[in-house]
């Protein structure tokens, strides 16, 4: 037997751009264990819901991730929506819909971004870093804001989108479809890309059931498994089936990933064609009472919140589960046997985002 | 802008940030804002960086990350704090885990803020940053030429 070598890994290394530490037992080249260390990045902010008044906290919610933003957001408003019994106007659950889905389209394009970097593949970072940027745009148009935009509140959305931005929505998402084509074919055609992807990392469907894999990680394996078919938002009203790969490697990851952009450019497409005209938020009075949980699927996969109030306007308990603490195990099953130059590469595929982890 | 002796390289580190910030440092690098222009490079190295750019407020775990950090990049060198967490702790300032702005860990010489931190008032920061290192390198050599001498 080779001897064994312990290699660190992080919290700062060029590929990353958040901190986490793994040690790396390795044998001559190969990886035979991968131990992980975080809480780098971890800041409390659950505890914060017992000091902050219960509608001030969604500011802090949207801010456990600044690429999920809305998401977080959104699940801590329809936790404390179904606590006080509050239905929201059908509009707000549209524009809820289209603004989540946009950031869906946002986070997997910087994604795709971050895996043509750690492969060395520098003009394709840059080119689909610079279409995400028309996303940005969007947002910045219907919101104000690039990153985090804050427009959730309990009771609806803040903002309102009148028909000129809805279509204007809609020409972007048509034009951004078509200059995805060539960079999409570039990820899935490529000879160069598809050797250091293919075979990568293989996450077999019951080994993922059983590591409890979620979101594009556990599709990529063949599960079709997508929280949006609780028709939470808008979801029941539009037409959508869960995207699969059956390989369960790298490049089946970044497969399904290439064609939920797709599918979301067509879930924002059905939503601004079927939103209804109507208020965007309703007044909401009192303090919740009572506890709620709720799955949402977030760009990274499914995401559980957990409210419980107390009646009074500070909330008791906040608890959020996010989609990539479940996919650190089974990463750290893929990493036992792969080459130590995969490992930056394999640790990108989880599309890990420690600051929901940690928060 | 002060005229650039040579290509300051420029180190990345998320000390406890949302990402929010992150993400917006990374797009500096790409087509839209192009900090490259500047002859800056991104680089994960910091024993080669003379830019440090921090995101994030500092907790008990990456505080001594950022120590060390900073401490392995040469003289002269220019910190900026990049987003208000970075500048003073931000939302997260009454979070038990968070001690407050990266200045209560190293000295800081640009902040800028917002949250997240749009990639022009990142650019602006970075260019004044730009000027703080020129002056910094020519008192740097200056001291040196009197070591020399002495």
């Amino acid at each position: 037997m080779a001897k064994q070598s312990i290699v660190p890994f992080g919290p700062q290394h060029p590929v990353l751009p958040e901190p986490i530490h793994l040690d790396l037992v390795l044998e001559d080249e190969v990886v035979v264990k991968a131990v992980p260390s975080i809480g780098f990045v971890h800041r409390g902010l659950e505890k914060l819901v017992e000091t902050k008044d219960y509608k001030d906290y969604v500011y802090i919610a949207e801010r456990v991730c600044g690429i999920c933003s809305f998401g977080h957001g959104m699940g801590y408003c329809q936790c404390l929506e179904k606590i006080m019994n509050i239905e929201i106007p059908r509009r707000a659950a549209y524009l809820r819909t289209i603004w989540v889905e946009m950031s869906r389209v946002h986070s997997h394009l910087l994604w795709l971004g971050l895996l043509a970097d750690a492969m060395g593949f520098e003009s394709l970072f840059m080119q689909c870093w610079r279409l995400r940027e028309k996303i940005l745009d969007m947002f910045d148009a219907t919101t104000g804001g690039r990153i985090i935009f804050s427009v959730n509140c309990v009771g609806g959305v803040l903002k309102d989108m009148d028909t000129g931005m809805l279509l204007k929505i809609v020409d972007t998402v048509n034009e951004m479809e078509k200059e995805l084509r060539p960079i999409a074919e570039a990820f899935l055609r490529d000879l160069s890309v598809g050797t250091r992807l293919h075979g990568l990392g293989i996450l077999k469907p019951d080994q993922a059931r059983l590591m409890g894999a979620v979101g594009p990680m556990l599709r990529a394996s063949g599960v079709a498994y997508d929280t949006r078919l609780l028709g939470y938002a808008a979801y029941n009203d539009l037409d959508f089936e869960p995207i699969t790969a059956a390989e369960g490697d790298s490049f089946a990851r970044c497969e399904v990933r290439i064609h939920e952009i797709y599918q979301s450019f067509s879930l924002i497409r059905q939503a601004v064609e079927k939103i209804p005209e109507g208020p965007i938020c309703v007044p909401v009075k009192g303090n919740p009472n009572g506890e709620h949980f709720m799955r949402i699927e977030q760009p990274r996969g499914e995401a559980i919140y957990y409210v419980k109030a107390n009646g009074t306007k500070f909330v008791e308990r906040f608890r959020l589960r996010t989609p990539t603490t479940n996919n650190i195990p089974p990463m750290l099953d893929m990493l036992k046997g792969c080459q130590l130059a995969d490992v930056p590469l394999l640790i990108l595929t989880i599309d890990p985002c420690i600051s929901c982890t940690e928060r | 802008m002060a005229k650039l002796a040579k290509s300051p390289w420029l180190l990345h580190y998320d000390a406890s940030s949302c990402n929010g910030c992150d993400i917006e440092v990374l797009d500096c690098t790409t087509p839209r804002y192009d900090i490259e222009r500047f002859g800056i490079i991104n680089t994960g190295d910091p024993f080669q960086a003379d830019i440090l750019l921090i995101t994030g407020g500092i907790n008990n775990q990456c505080e001594s990350v950022v120590r060390q950090l900073y401490s392995q990049m040469p003289d002269p060198k220019v910190v900026v704090a990049v987003g208000i967490c970075a500048c003073t702790g931000g939302v997260f300032k009454d979070c038990y885990n968070i001690k407050g702005g990266v200045d209560t860990v190293i000295p800081v010489d640009v902040y800028v803020p917002g949250c997240a931190a749009r990639p022009q008032a990142i650019i602006d920061g970075v260019v004044k940053a730009l000027e703080i290192l020129e002056q910094k390198r020519e008192a740097y050599s200056e001291k040196q030429e009197q070591k020399g001498r002495a």
